[in-house]
């Protein structure tokens, strides 16, 4: 049975179903869970997508941390199971403290919406595993608030534990160390402020994102069988 | 029902004139109460009614075999095959931009997304056509940095990318600037819906977000009305909604979801006019009537007097028309994405709409719903040619003189608008082969209920030029048809379909009335040439700022299909080594060039002749060139002529050019239709001159790209760098400079 991957929908999400279709291109299933659901079903792993849940109101993330399919992503998560969050989804996962740190607004004051070269820094994590370090991708961003910030302690703890997965190469948002990715102690929860699912396409100018959606469908065919 | 008390004053203070007040009163037999007066003026208003404009907008050919819906709808629809309807329209928002530039985007963004979805499609993308006063006037800045920023915050947050426009700045903008919006969106062809009340027991139900005091009047006070002083202006903010991104993002997706169960018998969109309109307009279409009930509509404040319920313009609110028998699904479909649903009226069969306070209360209003929407007068305002018009003909700016440094003059025309394009999402549902930047944008084409890849693509500009309009209204219009049909060309479009969104100012000016008429002739003689209908239009007319009017600026969207879209359009660039080739016949005429403006003749000569047919055996060449696969890079000429045409191309790919055989100022920068500039393999080069010969297509091989010069035999001779900074840097410096709110 193919690999089946769950990608959440909050009221003002809007990348859901890029996520599918990406997902479907590369062979696995997806199915979209709505944010008042208790219950993941048979996920073998879970995407948070862009947009803006519940319209950013407070501040992004604020307010989905407490939809009803939030506590079965922190179980699915604390059970080891794959869970990245893009955009507004990383946003989610460090206001639901399944990622450290905070996204505040872009140096500049600005949205910015284009292409930005990324470093990959760890290959040691649910979405980069079939990445190479050092490999330079071509991912667009699209936000307000990527500028990722957190304590010096938090910031030595990432790098100690090469928790820093993605850096700008050029920094397009002020994010402290040009941090554009991290994940969690237990490398299973990733969240990044680019979007890997909007670079699978030549027609779109770009396939460097392929090698991370691939490498988080590896993870969620790993983790099949697991109970939820 | 109370009458009007004070007779003769409150219907002008409405913005109706005596003899609209007698019509109704005609009408009605009987003087309308003060509810129903207040129902008149918005409809009846010139945003509403286009009572000045609409025996000129009839000449409009709006006829094909592909046209599902044509003008007069919430947008037009077009079969663009595998079972795909293609949605679109466009609408100004320009009177409440200029007062409160972020909120007027933004509902102008709010509005048009509505108009889409209520036809059953769901949006895909939007395209702002900008126009701002000049970037030396901190209130214009003020103004342009506002507008960005709305349609950001707007368009971005309700997840529908904007995925190309344009942005002028020019001194006839000041104090009024046009803020244009196009929106396209795709439904299955069987899923098309009109907004038609049928059906006798049938249900209103009002979704959405509550009915406030904003933007009371908005449609007749600012809309059908000049600006005159700023004190006045600013008394005018109130009238300008607020809009709510997440709202309108639910309601979206709650009003799909309604369709696709097939819940709905029609939907229709509260825009100008609120409630009146949507009640009004979606009985008479159905040839039905309505009772509209005051008490179940949800208000965001006590106290409102029902003509303020009746005629708010609060955002976010759209109209289903429902059976009974549907209520309990549509109710729990609204819940799941958390918006209102009320039940406001019933479809009745007296043909007439009344207001009541509520079910089976008070008769607060009582008019014939055909009235309201269909009754509305029909102006045709003198008009007449400027009383100089000859002198200024004569007046060619070919007289002017040859530039002493033509590298200055071009450098000053190039400017990159990605400071406003970066701020929008431009990437968003994985369509967007060919954004912001490009001649036209390129979506993919995905089925809208399956998701599956038709492997063609839909492609999309927006051209205006008022320049062209300033010197000639007609000949402007047939210039910019020709314009949007070549910046499909070089994408490897074909078009199908155009809406037009009219700019003009005070239609109670002869001049303007005159420009209006004229500029529809001329798009319309381009759209028969072409085979293009037009299915749909906006009018935006009192675009004037203490007494002059702006230059006729008739913008246009011309959508277009990409039959196989296997590979990226070449796009807008350069390539080391290769071929540089110029398609198409240059008339030397300068008159309403960008480069004559800059040396400050302007409304003055006469434009260049146009030849249609050999703009269609361009436009063909160049399409199928694009097809084949035997252009590196391609670049429409348009404004600034064949030098900012080559210059762009440039400076977008970091790949210089030396040029010869454009021997004078008239052969860099006139502007004469029917031209692109193409970036040829060398290898390719006899391919594509053979069919070039073949065809009869006039061509000229005009250089060699590479290095890091930009040079042209005779004219100027400029480092790729020092252009590529100031191209670059030009509206980031402009804006950075501060700005001042009017």
């Amino acid at each position: 049975m193919a690999t089946n991957v769950a990608v959440i929908r909050f009221p003002g999400t809007n990348c859901e179903f890029d996520v599918v279709e990406v997902v479907q291109q590369l062979g696995a299933q997806a199915q979209i869970v709505f944010h008042d659901e208790p219950s993941l079903g048979s996920a073998d792993a879970v995407v948070i997508a862009g947009g803006f849940a519940h319209g950013d109101y407070l501040r992004p993330g604020a307010i989905a941390r407490f939809s009803p399919v939030m506590e079965a992503v922190a179980s699915f998560a604390q059970s080891g199971g794959p869970v990245v969050g893009i955009c507004n989804g990383f946003q989610v996962l460090t206001e639901a403290n399944l990622l450290p740190g905070a996204l505040q607004k872009n140096a500049g004051l600005k949205f910015r919406c284009g292409f930005t070269e990324l470093r990959v820094e760890n290959s040691n994590s649910v979405l980069t595993s079939e990445a190479q370090v050092g490999d330079i991708l071509s991912i667009p961003i699209n936000h307000f608030e990527g500028n990722y910030t957190c304590s010096s302690e938090t910031l030595a703890e990432l790098q100690g534990e090469d928790r820093v997965l993605f850096r700008y190469v050029t920094n397009p948002n002020g994010s402290v160390d040009d941090i554009a990715g991290i994940c969690n102690e237990g490398r299973n929860v990733v969240g990044l402020m680019p979007h890997p699912e909007r670079a699978c396409h030549d027609l779109l100018g770009s396939r460097d994102g392929i090698v991370l959606m691939s490498s988080l469908l590896r993870a969620a065919g790993l983790n099949a069988g697991v109970p939820n | 029902m109370a009458e009007q008390g004070l007779e003769g004053s409150l219907h002008r203070e409405l913005g109706l004139t005596d003899e609209e007040y007698e019509r109704i009163c005609s009408i009605l037999d009987r003087k309308p109460n003060h509810l129903e007066l207040a129902m008149f003026s918005v409809m009846w208003s010139e945003h509403c009614s286009y009572k000045s404009s609409r025996i000129h907008l009839k000449r409009f050919p709006t006829e094909a075999p592909w046209v599902l819906v044509g003008p007069g709808e919430g947008a037009g629809v077009v079969d663009v095959g595998d079972g795909i309807g293609a949605a679109i329209r466009i609408e100004s928002h320009n009177h409440p931009s200029a007062i409160e530039p972020y909120q007027g985007a933004a509902t102008g963004a709010g509005g048009i997304l509505r108009d889409i979805f209520s036809m059953g499609a769901r949006p895909i993308a939007l395209m702002d056509p900008l126009r701002f006063g000049p970037l030396d006037d901190p209130r214009s800045r003020w103004i342009a940095e506002g507008v960005v920023s709305g349609i950001s915050g707007y368009g971005n947050s309700v997840g529908v990318p904007t995925v190309g426009g344009e942005t002028v700045f020019d001194e006839c903008y000041t104090g009024n600037p046009l803020v244009n919006v196009l929106c396209l969106g795709v439904l299955p062809v069987e899923r098309l819906v009109l907004g038609r009340a049928e059906g006798v027991g049938n249900l209103a139900v009002l979704l959405g977000s509550t009915t406030g005091r904003d933007g009371i009047g908005g449609v007749s006070v600012l809309a059908s009305a000049g600006f005159s002083d700023e004190a006045s202006d600013a008394d005018k903010r109130p009238s300008v909604q607020v809009g709510d991104p997440f709202e309108e993002k639910r309601l979206i997706e709650a009003c799909l979801e309604l369709l696709d169960s097939n819940l709905a018998a029609g939907v229709q969109d509260l825009g100008g006019a609120g409630i009146t309109c949507a009640t009004a307009e979606t009985a008479a279409k159905g040839g039905a009537g309505m009772d509209v009930m005051i008490a179940p509509i949800p208000q965001r404040e006590p106290g409102m007097q029902p003509f303020e319920v009746m005629t708010s313009e609060s955002q976010e609110r759209m109209l289903a028309i429902v059976e009974p028998g549907n209520l309990e699904a549509v109710l729990a479909i609204a819940e799941r994405w958390e918006i209102r649903a009320n039940v406001i009226g019933i479809v009745t069969d007296t043909g007439r709409l009344r207001v009541l306070d509520e079910a089976n209360g008070e008769v607060l209003a009582d008019v014939p719903a055909k009235a309201l929407e269909q009754d509305a007068p029909l102006y045709d305002r003198p008009r007449s040619a400027p009383a100089d018009l000859d002198q200024r003909q004569a007046d060619s700016a070919n007289s002017l003189d040859a530039p002493s440094d033509p590298g200055a003059d071009l450098i000053a025309m190039l400017s990159d608008t990605s400071w406003v394009s970066s701020q929008y999402d431009h990437m968003l549902f994985l369509n967007t082969v060919e954004g912001p930047g490009g001649d036209a944008a390129v979506l993919r084409l995905k089925h809208p209920s399956t998701g599956l890849d038709t492997g063609r693509g839909l492609a999309l500009t927006t051209d205006g030029n008022h320049l062209w309009g300033s010197v000639d209204p007609y000949r402007g219009g047939v210039m910019t048809v020709a314009e949007s049909v070549m910046n499909l060309a070089v994408v490897g479009a074909r078009p199908l379909a155009l809406v037009n969104c009219l700019n003009f100012g005070n239609p109670e000016h002869p001049e303007v009335m005159w420009q209006l008429s004229e500029s529809i002739d001329g798009l319309s003689e381009a759209l028969l040439a072409f085979g293009i209908p037009c299915v749909g239009g906006n009018v935006s007319l009192y675009n004037e700022s203490r007494g002059t009017d702006i230059d006729p600026t008739a913008v246009i969207g011309l959508l277009g299909v990409v039959d196989a879209l296997e590979s990226p359009p070449p796009g807008v660039r350069l390539v080391e080594g290769s071929r540089l080739l110029l398609l198409g016949h240059t008339d030397p005429e300068l008159s309403g060039s960008a480069w004559a403006a800059l040396q400050g003749h302007r409304g003055r000569g006469r434009l260049p002749e146009v030849d249609l047919e050999a703009v269609a055996s361009v436009a063909d060449a160049v399409r199928d060139l694009v097809i084949a696969g035997l252009v590196q890079g391609a670049h429409d000429v348009s404004s600034g002529g064949t030098a900012v045409a080559l210059a762009e191309m440039a400076v977008r790919s970091g790949v210089g050019f030396t040029a010869a055989r454009l021997a004078d100022h008239s052969d860099l920068f006139a502007e004469s239709s029917g031209r692109a500039v193409l970036c040829i393999d060398p290898e390719k080069l006899r391919e594509v001159l053979d069919l070039l010969e073949e065809r009869g297509i006039e061509h000229s091989r005009i250089g060699v790209a590479g290095g890091n010069r930009m040079s042209v035999k005779g004219q100027f001779d400029l480092g790729l760098d020092e252009v590529t900074a100031s191209w670059r840097d030009h509206l980031p410096d402009a804006l950075g400079s501060g700005t001042v709110q009017g």
